[in-house]
């Protein structure tokens, strides 16, 4: 067993989970979703782009940008409730809480081709 | 990927996650913790203005306590906040500062920066091995005709003096080992705008590995080479090397011709050297008994060049058995008066210090000028910096190794047709030679003159080919001075060959007809150049040339001439 690669499934994975346990619940609704979990989101996307750093190899490249665009996304989203809670006039509404949602959404189904890549990449290993 | 910002990831790893943890844990304490607002109400700091706070708190700006004072417990969390991110910065920028430091990363940097310069060129361009003093030459010589140029050499100090120096063009130079295929491909050799490779370094084999491996991964391009032995000349002579130089070689033919012919010499001396230089002079070795001090690589190549020519020669060497000298050589330095005498400096009429050790050759000349004032004075110059004390000794010819090599591979280079020229000048004599002298001397004012090729081709003249499509055209008509018709523009055709190779024409003269094809080697001042490229490329300006008059340009004027006609 190897440790890094233990620490770098666990992030990776971790990623996934937060981000989806974010986006579930109804979409418009602000009760089901919890800020505290897009920030642990956040953190650990940006741990797990990080540990991707410096991989030449061509599924590194690929596990690279997925975790770029999620935490993109994630940034979106982070962004657009800061506005909708500070500046907005109509502070967190349905359609708010809706696009930061949404904008999850997107960053979670760039964290499953990262675990898909993750899982393809080890089976292909075969060892 | 690319390398540089690979290297920066993998370093800058661990404080990237350093930073990272710092931050996230600041900001998840600032949120949790319970405060009170401005009316007494409890309070809690939301994510946004947690990572404000920390934002400016980490690289110690500090606005202060935002947007609510601060309870106890905060205050207490936000100090310990200030000395985690606040060392998690510190670390961060040391291994940043270190990383530019780091001498892998800066020599992936340079690399980077070069291999960029080297995709940017979009201009012919030649590949220079080695930059010692010959190289520097060279590579002048070459910008100041418009060529770039890249440069290779194995050590960091003359890649260092090439980036101080002042030249008109950026030169892309690269600290490896030439002899290496990754780095002469790196440097430019698929480049399609590469010219070809010229091999200058100290050592043989080197020059001898670049040739090959030019010859093997772009076997188009032309290669010219230095080599110092016989055996490597013609090993590289064998697989196809374009010109071979040999600067001991290109001097004892240049001291025998001087003896054969000052005229030829003289011409060969104008139309080798750098242009720009200063004119040099005439020269006329006595013939008699010479000297010849130092019987090694160049010592051996003048005894051939002045045995060519009739002269005798004694022999001075310090090691007679070890260059393999014949049996009547003196043994010694040459430096001493003793050894000088016994050689019959008295009765001599010319000397060669011809070591490897420029002290020594310096006190050869001053020992014999001392001895025998009247002796013709030849002196070996082995290292640019001693230029000026050669310059103030009373030598009459220096050979300057570095001169040698780069003029010779100016001129491969520069003006293909040179070398056909020259050769085919030493069939002439020496009156002819003078007459030519005397011509080129009237066109140039006391610099070298330049010297071009002009291809009548398409690319190159296409009015002129427009008009011998139905029409003749002589040499001397293109020459014309459009200011004073009677007179030519300042420059002299040395030779002119056939698009076929059928024929090839030594000066030719006026009346000479000129047909597509023709290559024309020219010989003049630097204004002459663009005076006859405009002939061959605008219609109008030639046909003023033949006919003397303006012709109406726009359709307009030229109907009006012709009703007026």
């Amino acid at each position: 067993m190897n440790l890094e690669k233990v620490v770098f499934g666990f992030f990776i994975i971790l990623a996934l989970t937060l981000n989806f346990g974010f986006f579930l619940g109804e979409i418009d609704n602000p009760e089901h979703h919890n800020v505290y979990e897009l920030f642990a989101a956040i953190v650990v996307n940006l741990i797990a782009t990080v540990l991707k750093f410096g991989d030449r190899t061509q599924t590194g490249a690929l596990l690279l940008a997925t975790s770029l665009v999620a935490v993109l996304q994630l940034f979106a989203a982070a962004a657009v409730w800061a506005y909708a809670v500070n500046i907005s006039a109509t502070g967190l509404d349905g359609m708010m809480m809706a696009s930061i949602v949404s904008l999850a959404g997107g960053a979670m189904l760039a964290n499953v081709i990262s675990v898909v890549l993750l899982i393809a990449d080890t089976v292909n290993l075969r060892r | 990927m690319d390398k540089v910002l690979f290297l920066f990831l993998r370093r800058m790893r661990a404080p990237l996650l350093v930073l990272m943890a710092a931050y996230s844990i600041s900001i998840t304490g600032l949120v949790l913790i319970p405060g009170v607002d401005d009316q007494g109400e409890a309070w809690r700091m939301d994510f946004f203005h947690a990572f404000y706070f920390v934002t400016y708190t980490a690289p110690t700006i500090g606005f202060g306590e935002i947007p609510y004072a601060f309870t106890e417990a905060q205050r207490m969390w936000a100090a310990l906040t200030i000395y985690m991110s606040v060392i998690a910065w510190l670390y961060a920028i040391g291994r940043i500062l270190g990383l530019v430091q780091d001498a892998t990363f800066r020599l992936a940097v340079s690399q980077q920066a070069f291999d960029r310069s080297i995709r940017r060129l979009s201009a012919p361009f030649f590949i220079v091995c080695g930059y010692g003093d010959t190289g520097d030459l060279l590579v002048r010589a070459l910008l100041r005709r418009r060529k770039r140029v890249v440069v290779i050499d194995i050590n960091q100090d003359r890649i260092t003096d090439l980036a101080l120096s002042d030249m008109d063009y950026h030169v892309p130079g690269l600290c490896a080992d030439a002899s290496s295929s990754a780095r002469l491909r790196s440097a430019g050799l698929h480049n399609p705008f590469c010219q070809g490779v010229v091999a200058l370094t100290d050592s043989d084999d080197v020059n001898l590995k670049i040739a090959i491996t030019v010859k093997l991964l772009n076997p188009e391009l032309p290669v010219i080479c230095r080599a110092e032995s016989l055996d490597t000349e013609r090993n590289m002579q064998s697989f196809g090397t374009e010109h071979v130089i040999n600067p001991f070689e290109t001097f004892g033919d240049r001291l025998a011709l001087a003896l054969h012919s000052p005229g030829h010499h003289l011409l060969h001396q104008w139309l080798s050297s750098v242009p720009g230089s200063d004119l040099p002079m005439p020269l006329y070795p006595p013939r008699g008994r010479w000297i010849l001090c130092g019987y090694g690589r160049f010592g051996k190549a003048v005894h051939q060049g002045l045995r060519r020519e009739g002269v005798t020669t004694v022999i001075i060497e310090e090691d007679p058995e070890g260059t393999g000298c014949s049996s009547d050589c003196v043994r010694g330095r040459g430096t001493e008066a003793d050894t000088l005498q016994q050689a019959g400096i008295d009765g001599a009429v010319g000397i060669v210090a011809g070591t490897n050790h420029d002290t020594n050759n310096l006190s050869i000349l001053m020992t014999a000028h001392e001895l025998n004032p009247d002796l013709f004075v030849v002196g070996r110059q082995n290292k640019d910096d001693n230029g000026a004390l050669f310059a103030a000794g009373h030598v009459d010819l220096v050979m300057r190794h570095s001169e040698i090599l780069a003029e010779a591979v100016l001129a491969h280079l520069t003006s293909p047709l040179l070398p056909l020229f020259l050769k085919l000048a030493r069939e002439r004599d020496d009156d002819w030679a003078n007459e030519l002298v005397s011509r080129i001397g009237a066109v140039t004012d006391d610099r070298v003159p330049e010297l071009w090729t002009v291809p009548l081709t398409a690319d190159a003249a296409p009015a002129l080919l427009q008009r011998l499509r139905h029409g003749t055209l002589s040499l001397g008509q293109l020459l014309v001075d459009p200011g004073r018709r009677d007179q030519q523009i300042p420059c002299v055709a040395l030779l002119l060959q056939r698009g076929d190779g059928s024929e090839k024409l030594v000066t030719p003269d006026d009346e000479v007809p000129l047909h597509p094809g023709d290559r024309i080697l020219f010989s003049g001042q630097s204004s002459a150049v663009s005076r006859i490229n405009r002939a061959l490329r605008n219609a109008h300006h030639l046909e003023f040339l033949i006919t003397g008059k303006d012709q109406p340009q726009g359709a307009i004027w030229r109907h009006i001439a012709q009703r007026g006609a």
